[in-house]
């Protein structure tokens, strides 16, 4: 007994050299900036010359006094309702479809799968093409049917739904996991739901959809967590995070990016960012208190 | 009312009511359902080569684009296919502004980045998959709620502490912190690690080896395929990482791929033939790193998916 424990000792000791990197990197970069955050939202820290506590002067300075912090909760906010549930349903459409025992299926796999390995600016610039109002491809296609299309990302009330679009098509990530989960379904659900007289519509409906709710749920969560940080497609479309056409896409964070590196008003933006902390808190405790309802597991209930 | 067997077989979704009909409405009904099924495969195919336009689109636009004159591009409407091709406009885009020396820098980083990431990874997962030590299940909840924690929120107060240790500037901010792993990467390995046998360990333990002997020399050559998943989707990550140049690097001559295109942007707005031309490039490596790699890409996240639901 005694020798037992003395292997488990052993063994212990080995296994918190081997996490020890993780846990260093986590009080270092995660837990300490975090504090530090916490700590410096309450003062009035520019990175050179001062750090005063100022109590909750930053948060009565931006609920009350910027009018920007509201705009660009607001634009976040409107990105992410939109974002969301298009990339998610867009992503179980994918996954659907691909989910066929057809020929050459492989092909339409790398297909669908190139634009989620495509990101940069690189990516951006090519949407800042695409979108331009006279010698765009969306416009040009959309004048193939005598539509005259919007200015995009020069006209305050189309930018946001320009970057939506730009979104969707780089943004069904989740379809791997979808596809991996489908291809777990037992074959029989869908032979049993064939004899009751089920459609594609039932099938899917009644078999595949619930069966991919964790997934679904996983996906919202983390495309929720995602959307709020929009930031780097606004900062080059918008030359330099300038916010766009009447700053219809200044984001949260490009307005905390802009009072950190721009104004260096530390001690505003790290009250931001714990704002924005809490907002996605918040957004995924709602998210786990509404999953019982409709996320099914399989084998009961938990 | 006999039902000859191979009717029955191609019946069996009709349920019990073919069974009423003769063989010859059997049969009929039979051909019925694969001319259906017929339809459907082609309802399919449609549907999956519409879909598969609309997402290639963008890209071939792209890259027909980088090969017209202006002229072309401001005519109203743009042509489609370029109708004078013109290649020298990737001479042009890379001679805009230092393409290889930035190319060269952003190899540099990628490649720490690249080695960092799987060995620490590597080493991390070890310790979560197999060994057993108080306080590991807290500690991997705690790995996975660091998916959930927003990378801005950290983010200034960590530029505070490089540029208080005077890293600002340097390609360290971008290099170091990925030597103490990352959540998905850990999971990742873990997941690959629980699917390898304990048997190979308990032997090298009689035979007297240490866990970091295990790790170095039987744990390493076992994961490859998880480790080539990491290696490429690092690579990937570091040659597209645009924030983390964009605060931490100030010298021109440091500038990653990234920066030096998004500065090539802003110089020359609409000149879209050079733009594209630039874009292109950029885009190239990772093109073809999935083309070649597309098995890793896709099998990270079966990995990592397999264990969720």
């Amino acid at each position: 007994m005694q020798k037992r424990s003395l292997r488990q000792k052993r063994e212990a000791r080995w296994g918190y050299l081997f996490v020890a990197p993780f846990i260093i990197g986590f009080v270092v970069f995660m837990l300490g900036p975090m504090l530090f955050s916490f700590i410096g939202s309450f003062t009035d820290y520019n990175l050179t010359s001062k750090m005063n506590f100022i109590g909750l002067g930053n948060f009565r300075r931006m609920f009350l006094e910027d009018q920007l912090f509201w705009k660009s909760l607001y634009n976040t906010l409107y990105f992410t309702i939109f974002n969301v549930p298009m990339t998610t349903v867009f992503s179980i459409f994918l996954a659907v479809i691909l989910n066929q025992k057809l020929k050459g299926i492989r092909v339409f796999r790398t297909i669908f799968f190139l634009p989620l390995i495509l990101s940069g600016v690189a990516v951006y610039i090519l949407w800042m093409q695409l979108l331009s109002p006279s010698s765009g491809m969306v416009n040009t296609i959309l004048s193939w049917f005598s539509i005259k299309g919007p200015s995009w990302l020069f006209d305050p009330n189309w930018t946001k739904p320009a970057l939506i679009m730009m979104k969707l098509w780089s943004a069904g990530g989740a379809m791997l996991l979808y596809i991996a989960t489908l291809q777990n379904v037992p074959t029989q659900l869908y032979e049993s739901a064939e004899l009751d007289g089920a459609n594609t519509w039932h099938k899917f409906r009644h078999v595949t959809l619930p069966m991919i709710t964790p997934i679904i749920f996983y996906d919202v969560i983390t495309s929720t967590i995602g959307s709020f940080q929009i930031f780097q497609e606004a900062y080059v479309m918008t030359n330099n995070g300038q916010g766009g056409p009447a700053n219809s896409l200044l984001f949260f964070n490009l307005h905390m990016w802009n009072k950190a590196f721009v104004g260096f008003d530390m001690g505003y933006a790290m009250a931001m960012s714990m704002t924005l902390f809490v907002i996605v808190s918040i957004l995924t405790i709602i998210n786990l208190k509404l999953a019982p309802r409709w996320v099914h597991y399989a084998g009961g209930n938990q | 009312m006999a039902v000859e067997p191979q009717t029955m077989s191609s019946e069996r979704y009709h349920g019990p009511l073919s069974t009423r009909y003769s063989d010859n409405t059997a049969i009929t009904l039979a051909q019925k359902k694969r001319r259906k099924i017929n339809a459907r495969t082609l309802l399919s195919y449609l549907l999956l080569s519409g879909v598969s336009l609309v997402l290639l689109m963008p890209l071939l636009w792209m890259f027909f684009t980088s090969l017209k004159p202006m002229s072309e591009i401001v005519q109203f409407p743009p042509t489609f296919f370029p109708k004078s091709i013109q290649w020298e406009n990737y001479l042009t885009a890379i001679n805009a502004f230092p393409f290889w020396s930035y190319a060269k820098n952003t190899i540099i980083i990628a490649g720490f980045v690249v080695i960092s990431n799987v060995l620490s990874n590597s080493f991390i997962a070890y310790g979560f998959a197999k060994l057993e030590f108080p306080g590991k299940r807290f500690l991997f909840a705690l790995v996975l709620s660091t998916m959930m924690v927003p990378g801005f929120v950290t983010m200034i107060p960590q530029y505070v502490i490089f540029s208080k240790i005077g890293w600002v500037g340097t390609y360290l901010p971008l290099i170091v912190p990925s030597f103490f792993g990352n959540a998905f990467n850990i999971f990742l390995m873990r997941q690959f690690y629980l699917s390898i046998g304990d048997e190979l360990i308990e032997a090298a333990k009689m035979d007297g080896a240490n866990h970091l002997y295990i790790w170095s020399h039987l744990m390493i050559p076992l994961t490859k395929p998880a480790l080539i998943t990491i290696a490429i989707n690092s690579f990937n990550g570091a040659w597209n990482d645009f924030l983390g140049p964009l605060i931490y690097i100030k010298d021109q001559n440091q500038y990653k791929l990234q920066i030096g295109l998004q500065v090539f942007k802003n110089q020359s707005t609409t000149e879209w033939h050079y733009l594209m031309a630039g874009a292109v490039m950029v885009l190239l490596p990772s093109i073809l790193l999935f083309f070649f790699a597309q098995k890793y890409f896709i099998e990270g996240m079966d990995l990592t998916a397999g264990s969720k639901g």
